[in-house]
C-alpha cells in the first residue's frame, strides 16, 4: 500500500520494514559480547562539549597567569635599565600632581612630610645615586624647571632605580630626583592589616561561633546571610563611611592629630574583612561533626564549653585559613585605604600616623604616571608583590590548611 | 528484681506535631542491662535520648509525662541537664572520639568538672581505660591522636571517655552496630562486666546481642511499648504476639 502511494517502490517499502524491526533486534545485541557491541562509539557531540569546556576552563587559567606576565613584564625595566620617557607627558604629570597635592583634607600633613623627608634624605640620595653625581648635579643645578631633569633621566637614566634604592626609606616618585623606596609603603601596608586583622578577626570569629554553636536556628538564618550581603558591598561606600564618619567619631575619642590615619583605615578594613572570615569561619564550624558536640554534651559540658574546648578546637586550621583570606582582602583592598588612611609614606610606628598602603600607591598613582617611565615600572613592581603576596597567602590558606582540616575531621592522621 | 533505678511515667514526645512515643511508663531497674529492641523508626533510640535529655538539643520536640531517676523528675523546671548528663552518661552508634590524644579524650570529661591535677587525671584516665577493658592495648600510645585506633578501640574508648565521668547510668546506643564481631563480643563482655557498677540501658538491632547481654528486654514498636520482661522470658514465652512475631524474624 505504501510503496504505491509513494511511487518510490523498493526503497520506501524497505526502509519502514527496517525501522519497525530494530527496537526489537536492539536490546537484544546490546547484551552480546562481541566485537560489534563493543565496538568504539563517537559521541561527537559530548566530545565538543568537553572540549569547549575545558578549553574555557584552560582558557580562564591563562588569562590569570598572562594578567601576572604582563604586570611583571612592565616591572623589568627597572631591572634591565631601559626606561623610555617622553617629555612632554611628564610635564603634564608634573601639573596634576600639584593640583593633586593642594586637594584633599590631609594635604597639610602630606605636604609636611614631603617637606621633611626632602631635606632629611637629601644626604643619603647622593649615596645612593653615588654612581651617577654627574648628572645629579646638572639636575640640581636646573633647580625649579622639571623639564631638564627628565631629559637628563633620558639620556642616562639618571633615576633609573637600583635594589638599593627600592629598599630605600623614601617614596618620592615626582621630585626632581626621585626616589621609590618602598620601605614606608611596605610598612604601612603590615601596619593597616595588623590592625585592621586585630580588630576583623576576634570579631568574626566570635560572631561566626555564635551563630554556628549559640544562635537559634531562626537567628541564624537572619545573621549569616545579612554578614554575607556586608562581603558584596562596594568598599567605596565603606571608604566613604570611614572618611566622612567613623574619622571624625575617633578623633573626637581619641582626639589625635591627624584624622585620617591608620588607625582609621584599619577599622574600615575591617568592616570589608569581616564578613569574609566570617563566613568561612561559620562555614568550618558548621561543618564540625555533630557527633563531637553530642559526645562533649553527654559528658555534661555546657554548651560553652562544647563551643570553645571542642568545636573551636576542631575548626583551628579553617579559622586559620579564614584569616588569611582576609588577611589577602585587607592587603589587596585599595579604595579603602585610599579614602581612609591619609596617604602618606611614613615610616612610624604610631597607629594614629597617616599611612600609605603598596595597592593605595598603585591606585592613587598609576593614572598619572608616564607610560613607560619608571615610575610607571615601580608601580607595577608594586603590583607584581601584591600579586605574589596575595597569591601565596591564598594558595596557604586553600591547600595547606584544608588539607589538615579535612584530616582532622574524618580521622586520617 | 532489683531496686528500680529509672521510673518513666506516661512518657510521650512529639517531635512537632508528630508523635514518636506514646505514653510510656516502664520501670528500669538498677544495676542491670536492660535492652531496648524493636523495628528502625520504632522510638527505642528516642526513648534512649529522653533518658539524659539530648532530645532537648532537637528543635520543636515536646515531651509530657515524667521519667524519675532515683525518685527524682529530671524534667523538673530546676534540673539542669548539664549536671544530669554527668549522672547519666552516654554512647553513641558511631563511634565519636575527639581529634586529640587518647589522653585527652578520657580526660576531657574530668576537665570540664574541673579537675586540672594532672596526677588526678592521669590516675582517672588509667582507671577508666582499664574498667572500659582497652588499657592493654593503648597504654603505650596513650598520647597519639585517638583516631589512629581502629572503630572496635575507638567505642571503647568512648565507653571509657564515658565512665572517666563517674556516671549512674550509662545509655547505649547501638554501640556495636557498626563494629565486626570479634570487636563486638568485646563490646558485649565489656557490658556484662560494667553491670557490676553500672544500670545500662542499651539500643540494639541485633536480637542475639539482647539475648545474651541483657537482664530485662523492652520491645518498641511504632512509638509504643508492647512488652516489657525478662530477657528469659520475652525470648522464650512472650506474651504479646507482635513481640513474637518480630522475634522469630516474622516482620521487622
Amino acid at each position: 500500500m505504501n510503496s504505491e502511494e509513494t511511487g518510490q517502490p523498493l526503497e520506501g517499502d524497505t526502509q519502514p520494514k527496517v525501522h519497525t524491526e530494530e527496537p526489537s533486534r536492539k536490546p537484544i545485541e546490546q547484551f552480546v559480547f562481541s566485537n560489534e557491541s563493543l565496538k568504539k562509539q563517537r559521541r561527537p557531540s559530548e566530545f565538543f562539549a568537553e572540549k569547549i569546556i575545558s578549553g574555557v576552563a584552560f582558557f580562564s587559567i591563562a588569562i590569570i597567569i598572562l594578567i601576572f606576565l604582563f604586570v611583571f613584564r612592565e616591572t623589568l625595566p627597572i631591572f634591565t635599565g631601559k626606561a623610555e620617557t617622553k617629555t612632554e607627558i611628564s610635564s603634564a604629570k608634573q601639573e596634576t600632581y600639584g593640583t593633586e597635592a593642594a586637594a584633599g583634607e590631609q594635604n597639610e600633613n602630606n605636604q609636611e612630610v614631603y617637606g621633611g623627608s626632602t631635606s632629611s634624605t637629601s644626604p643619603d640620595k647622593q649615596e645612593v645615586y653615588g654612581a651617577t653625581t654627574d648628572t645629579v648635579v646638572a639636575a640640581a643645578e636646573s633647580g625649579g624647571s622639571a623639564i631638564p631633569a627628565y631629559k637628563e633621566n633620558e639620556s642616562s637614566n639618571a633615576n633609573r632605580v637600583t635594589l638599593k634604592g627600592l629598599a630605600g626609606k623614601t617614596w618620592m616618585p615626582v621630585s626632581e630626583n626621585p626616589r621609590y623606596g618602598l620601605l614606608p609603603l611596605i610598612i604601612g601596608t603590615f601596619k593597616i592589616t595588623i590592625i585592621s586583622i586585630l580588630f576583623a578577626a576576634p570579631l568574626a570569629i566570635l560572631a561566626a561561633l555564635f551563630s554556628a554553636a549559640f544562635s537559634p536556628r531562626w537567628m541564624r538564618e537572619i545573621i549569616k546571610p545579612a554578614i554575607e550581603i556586608l562581603a558584596g558591598f562596594p568598599s567605596v561606600v565603606i571608604g566613604f563611611f570611614a572618611l566622612i564618619v567613623l574619622a571624625t567619631f575617633f578623633q573626637h575619642l581619641f582626639g589625635y592629630e591627624t584624622r585620617l590615619n591608620a588607625f582609621v583605615g584599619g577599622i574600615a578594613m575591617a568592616l570589608a574583612a569581616i564578613p569574609i572570615i566570617f563566613t568561612v569561619t561559620e562555614d568550618v564550624m558548621t561543618a564540625v561533626p555533630s557527633t563531637y558536640k553530642e559526645a562533649s554534651l553527654a559528658l555534661g559540658a555546657s554548651k560553652w564549653q562544647t563551643a570553645f574546648f571542642v568545636t573551636l578546637p576542631a575548626a583551628a586550621p579553617g579559622i586559620f585559613a579564614a584569616v588569611l583570606l582576609g588577611i589577602g582582602r585587607i592587603f589587596g583592598e585599595t579604595m579603602i585605604v585610599l579614602m581612609a588612611t591619609g596617604n602618606a609614606a611614613l615610616i612610624s610606628m604610631n597607629p594614629f600616623d597617616s599611612v600609605r598602603t603598596l595597592s593605595a600607591t598603585i591606585g592613587a598613582e598609576m593614572a598619572e604616571v608616564v607610560f613607560g617611565d619608571t615610575h610607571y615600572n615601580v608601580l607595577f613592581l608594586i603590583g607584581t608583590l601584591l600579586f605574589i603576596f596575595t597569591f601565596a597567602l591564598n594558595a596557604t590558606a586553600e591547600f595547606y590548611v584544608k588539607g589538615r582540616l579535612m584530616t582532622r575531621l574524618q580521622g586520617k592522621t | 528484681m532489683k531496686e528500680t533505678k529509672i521510673k518513666t511515667r506516661d512518657l510521650s514526645l512529639y517531635y512537632g506535631t508528630k508523635i514518636a512515643l506514646n505514653s510510656i511508663s516502664m520501670d528500669i531497674p538498677e544495676k542491670q542491662v536492660t535492652a531496648l529492641i524493636g523495628p528502625s523508626g520504632c522510638g527505642k533510640s528516642t526513648y534512649l535520648r529522653t533518658l539524659n535529655r539530648m532530645n532537648d538539643l532537637i528543635p520543636g520536640v515536646k515531651i509530657t509525662g515524667e521519667v524519675l531517676v532515683d525518685n527524682f523528675n529530671i524534667y523538673d523546671k530546676n534540673v539542669d541537664s548539664v549536671n544530669l548528663r554527668k549522672k547519666v552518661g552516654m554512647v553513641f552508634q558511631k563511634s565519636n572520639p575527639f581529634a586529640k590524644s587518647i589522653f585527652e579524650n578520657v580526660a576531657y570529661g574530668p576537665r570540664i568538672n574541673g579537675i586540672n591535677d594532672k596526677k588526678k587525671l592521669t590516675e582517672i584516665v588509667e582507671r577508666s581505660l582499664q574498667r572500659a577493658a582497652i588499657w592493654e592495648e593503648v597504654k603505650d600510645r596513650i598520647h597519639d591522636s585517638a583516631l589512629g585506633l581502629s572503630g572496635g578501640q575507638q567505642q571503647r574508648l568512648c565507653i571509657a571517655r564515658t565512665l572517666a565521668v563517674d556516671p549512674e547510668i550509662i545509655l547505649m546506643d547501638e554501640p556495636a552496630s557498626a563494629l565486626d564481631p570479634i570487636s563486638t563480643s568485646k563490646i558485649e563482655e565489656l557490658i556484662y562486666a560494667l553491670k557490676e557498677n553500672y544500670t545500662i540501658i542499651i539500643v540494639t538491632h541485633n536480637m542475639q546481642q539482647a539475648a545474651r547481654v541483657s537482664d530485662n528486654t523492652a520491645f518498641f514498636y511504632i512509638g509504643e511499648l508492647i512488652e516489657f520482661g525478662k530477657t528469659k522470658k520475652i525470648f522464650t514465652v512472650p506474651e504479646k504476639k507482635q513481640t513474637e512475631d518480630y522475634i522469630t524474624g516474622r516482620f521487622g
